[in-house]
């Protein structure tokens, strides 16, 4: 069957992939016909997410990304990729006044460091095939627009923005392609935390043109067009799924 | 965990509100002053003087400076 946004064939790493958009994003890479490899931190997850992928091959590596020389030794082990996801991150909410340097490199360390650092190390030990694509997980909060209490987060995730651009330019040559990801609020583990209350969620969501948050399916499958060879002319891109959130 | 320092560091978050208006049985959220934003102040002032952190619920669901200073207390 004709399917430019088929990934038979092709090896996909995703981080962060216990949970969230990152197990979306695996799960979804699967139906299309990716071998996927999983990394998470949290083993009995990454379980469940692996056994929702159905192709043989996939493998799942329990590991945190901020601990480099771990990073290395599996990197060497790592069998040749064609598209890697870096999804794993972290949200905070905390006022510019109490965002002390330390908590900032906290965000920092996981958000923008560990993935950039992650890709370093892959591209550095040739592990990405000529005609990989590289997704990154920027945000609508940063690049485009702003909340209160998160100027941390929004610096990680504009920097993430940059970083895929200049990176996009460097790997042009190669025929590997960077882009980024900007979703608004999607329904993930990740927004349902003890520092804000259902009844403030349920405020936030009446804010969306489309009235709900996003699904982790809905910005998987922005991530299947970056990794697929339908965006194999698109490169330095960052794709904005918020149901129209940013539009107002 | 001292009261009179409670209140001094509740009363820090505010800028138009006088230091003075600040008692033990206040009731903030009637205070003009009073919005979302002083109360993500509270919160972040008490996990970094007192290394609490509270759930939006309970800050919710506090009226007076006593009763945020109960909870704090309760959890140290």
């Amino acid at each position: 069957m004709y399917n430019p946004y088929s990934l038979k064939g092709k090896t996909i790493l995703v981080t962060g992939a216990s949970s969230g958009i990152g197990k979306a994003i695996a799960i979804e890479c699967s139906k299309l016909g990716a071998t996927v490899i999983i990394l998470g931190r949290d083993k009995s997850r990454l379980n469940e997410t692996l056994n929702q992928i159905l192709t043989p091959n996939s493998q799942q590596f329990c590991i945190d990304l901020t601990n480099y020389e771990e990073v290395n030794s599996l990197i060497f082990s790592m069998p040749k990729l064609d598209g890697i996801v870096n999804s794993a991150g972290i949200g905070s909410t905390i006022l510019f006044q109490f965002a002390s340097i330390e908590k900032i490199k906290n965000i920092f360390d996981v958000n923008f460091f560990a993935p950039v650092e992650f890709t370093r190390l892959l591209l550095k030990s040739k592990k990405i095939n000529k005609n990989g694509s590289i997704v990154f997980l920027s945000s609508i909060d940063g690049p485009i627009n702003a909340h209160i209490g998160n100027s941390s987060y929004s610096a990680s995730k504009a920097a993430l923005a940059a970083v895929s651009k200049s990176l996009a330019v460097e790997l042009a040559t190669k025929g590997i392609r960077v882009n980024y990801l900007m979703p608004g609020q999607t329904e993930t583990p990740l927004i349902h935390n003890d520092s804000i209350t259902e009844e403030q969620l349920k405020i936030d969501i009446s804010k969306y043109p489309m009235g709900r948050y996003g699904r982790p399916e809905e910005i998987a499958y922005g991530a299947i067009y970056f990794l697929s060879d339908a965006s194999s002319f698109t490169t330095g891109s960052g794709l904005v799924i918020d149901g129209g959130f940013t539009l107002q | 965990m001292e009261v009179k320092n409670f209140i001094e560091n509740f009363a820090a978050q505010f800028d138009q509100t006088d230091a003075s208006q600040f008692s033990f049985d206040t009731k903030f959220r009637d205070l003009e002053e009073w919005s979302s934003i002083i109360a993500l102040s509270v919160m972040a002032m008490i996990d970094e003087e007192y290394d609490i952190q509270l759930k939006g619920d309970e800050m919710r669901n506090s009226n007076t400076i006593e009763e945020l200073f109960n909870m704090v207390n309760s959890k140290l």
